[in-house]
């Protein structure tokens, strides 16, 4: 049983707070992405859970036990580093070997391990090379077959795939996930890779500038964003915002009518995805500026009243720039946001 | 010009200064000790050097104070590496105090290690104001050989331990900390660190002090003679004392290069022995 509790945690870098407020439960078994964009306290929430940073205040627990006073070691974790750490002296066999040898494991079960996680990460047949002879992305698996050949309780990744190929990733990406399963690992996962994010997690934890945002469901962070951070953040391309005001009983967003959530505030922002919008008879009036063809469909970018306003469209429709098109969300995807306090109601 | 010619314009500086101040001396030097009083080719000088009595015992000497000098300053220096890579606040001022040594010359350091063994020196003062011995001895003399050499061998690593220091200093500074990150991660207590990681990437800075420091420790001369006298030959000394005291600058070339193939011969064990694989490095 590996559960992380993560309490409070808040870190400071001198006058610079890198963490503050974390709070998050991770439940056994559990697959747990961290992600956010670069800088956003990534790696730093890793590698206090890996106790490789003290925080500046909170407490971590894994498996009902507090560690944050243990040192990495004795924490039942393995880790993926963001810059591999791959050992530049020893052999691809030694560096994934590292760990069971400091453990005095005997030679052939050290061989057995090492063998059968470098078939599952494709680098059998570096075995013998030296780290210098490797490719970044040769490098990065040998780095989580080290941390895997451990079969920890928790598997902290930091970014483990980011250097890989588009093709490669994705076979990585379902392996990976698949191991993990199999072996009844807890996994953390820091990505700033929204794709690999959703397609892996069991939950997604989206940070933003030292704070976890929203951690639920890819599902949930994605179709019920709690925030507008994660509503402009999640989804490629990401959701369009209109200002909406009170008119009667309904909200009026572009000159169209809505029916909206009870609330005292007057003034709501009106959010939308791309793929939700549909040409109709009336609607939101948009002027087209710009159509790129993406193959399996159309991404048209297009204003409403200024604002910039994106939606994803049939292939097969045919628009010109400059043409003013009317578009009808889908009413049970619209969401709405307080301007004041940028969360959903 | 061309690109052909330009590498060889750009370090040709080095080369004719090389050719100048090293090669051109070294090769006089090897006419010397090749070449009898009559000027014709032959090994006498060589043999003249090698069957003297003083020969065996100030090779036998000059070994064995590198052997017992060279391991205790690789220990230490490392030691000391270690600590002062670890040292946040500080640092420069341990590294610049403990390179103070770096400074003196040896025949000053020599003299101050005198100051501290000799009759009216430091250590026996010491010594009878404590009460422990009656009246000052004669620490540095031919009944005592064994002082003699401890003296000596004090006064080198006291001397020249710092070169080692700061080189190694240098090459753990290079050494990403990321790797002691994986290592305290995957279980590495801090010692199989300093043995499995440390170590192994420090191997090309070891190279360069171990092969620094025998060649220094073979070449050592003014230290013994300010502390040993004619009680502690070496081989240096051996060489001085042809050159200046016999005149005999054919036998003073001959034990110059004698010296020289011992040197080259350690630094090839040396460099074999800390090779890195091709690819393993950092
Ligand atoms: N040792 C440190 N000293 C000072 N500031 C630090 C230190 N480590 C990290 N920071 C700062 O803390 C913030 C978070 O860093 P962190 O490495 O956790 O980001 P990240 O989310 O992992 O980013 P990326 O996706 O680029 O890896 C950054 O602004 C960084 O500059
Ligand atoms: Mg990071």
């Amino acid at each position: 049983m590996a559960e992380i509790e993560i309490k409070n945690v808040a870190k400071n870098f001198g006058a610079y707070e890198a963490l503050s407020d974390i709070n998050l439960t991770i439940a056994d078994q559990e697959f747990m992405v961290l992600l956010g964009a670069s800088g956003c306290g990534k790696s730093t929430l890793l590698r206090i859970i890996a106790g490789l940073e003290t925080a500046s205040s909170g407490e971590v627990w894994i498996g009902g036990k507090r560690i944050d006073h243990l040192a990495p070691k004795d924490r039942g974790i393995a880790m993926v580093f963001q810059n591999y750490a791959v050992f530049p002296h020893l052999t691809v066999f030694e560096n994934i070997g590292f760990g069971l040898r400091m453990k005095k494991l005997p030679n052939e079960v050290v061989r057995q391990r090492v063998e059968k996680v470098a078939e599952l990460m494709h680098i059998e047949m570096l075995l013998s090379r030296y780290s210098g002879e490797l490719s970044g992305g040769q490098r990065q698996r040998v780095a989580v077959a080290r941390a895997l050949a451990m079969e920890p309780d928790v598997i902290l990744m930091d970014e483990p795939l980011s250097n890989l190929d588009a093709l490669l990733r994705m076979e990585m990406r379902a392996e990976l996930k698949g191991v993990l399963a199999e072996s009844k690992t807890t996994a953390i996962y820091v990505t700033h890779d929204q794709v690999e994010a959703m397609s892996m997690a069991d939950r997604i934890s989206v940070m933003h500038q030292g704070k976890i945002i929203q951690a639920d469901t890819p599902i949930q962070v994605y179709r019920n964003p709690s925030a507008k951070f994660v509503a402009s953040f999640i989804g490629n391309p990401p959701m369009n915002f209109l200002p909406a005001s009170r008119s009667g009983t309904k909200w009026s967003v572009a000159g169209a009518k809505f029916t909206g959530p009870e609330t005292k505030i007057d003034i709501l922002e009106f959010a939308v995805r791309p793929e939700d919008l549909k040409s109709a008879d009336n609607g939101i009036c948009a002027t087209v500026k710009i159509v790129e063809p993406l193959g399996a469909h159309l991404l048209v970018t297009c204003t409403v009243e200024g604002h910039l306003f994106r939606v994803v469209m049939d292939s097969d429709t045919s628009l010109k720039t400059g043409q003013i098109i009317t578009l009808a969300p889908q009413a049970n995807r619209i969401r709405w946001f307080d301007p004041e306090t940028a969360l959903a109601l | 010009m061309s690109s052909r010619i330009l590498p060889y314009f750009l370090i040709s500086p080095v080369v004719i200064f090389l050719l100048a101040f090293f090669i051109y001396p070294f090769v006089l030097v090897s006419q010397q000790a090749f070449q009898g009083d009559s000027g014709a080719w032959t090994l006498s000088n060589f043999q003249d050097v090698i069957s003297y009595w003083k020969f065996p015992i100030s090779l036998r000497n000059t070994l064995l104070l590198a052997v017992a000098v060279v391991p205790i300053q690789l220990s230490l220096a490392l030691l000391m590496a270690t600590m002062v890579s670890r040292m946040n606040k500080g640092r420069d001022l341990i590294l610049y105090v403990w390179t103070i040594p770096l400074g003196i010359s040896d025949l000053a350091a020599g003299i101050i290690w005198l100051a501290i063994f000799e009759q009216s020196g430091f250590l026996n003062s010491m010594l009878s104001g404590l009460g422990l011995i009656e009246r000052p001895m004669n620490l540095l003399s031919y009944q005592s050989p064994v002082i003699v050499f401890t003296a000596i061998a004090l006064a080198e690593i006291w001397r020249a331990t710092a070169i080692m220091l700061v080189i190694l200093v240098a090459g753990i500074g290079l050494i990403p900390k990321e790797y002691y990150e994986a290592a305290d991660v995957f279980g590495a207590s801090k010692w199989k660190q300093f043995i499995r990681i440390t170590f192994p990437l420090l191997r090309p800075s070891l190279q360069t002090a171990l092969v620094l420091r025998v060649i220094l420790a073979f070449e050592i001369f003014a230290v013994v003679a300010a502390l040993g006298g004619t009680l502690f030959p070496v081989l240096m000394g051996e060489t001085y004392a042809y050159q200046f005291d016999l005149l005999n600058s054919g036998a003073a070339a001959a034990i110059a290069l004698i010296i020289l193939g011992i040197s080259i011969a350690f630094t090839m064990v040396i460099l074999r022995v800390l090779r890195v694989p091709k690819g393993a490095s950092i």
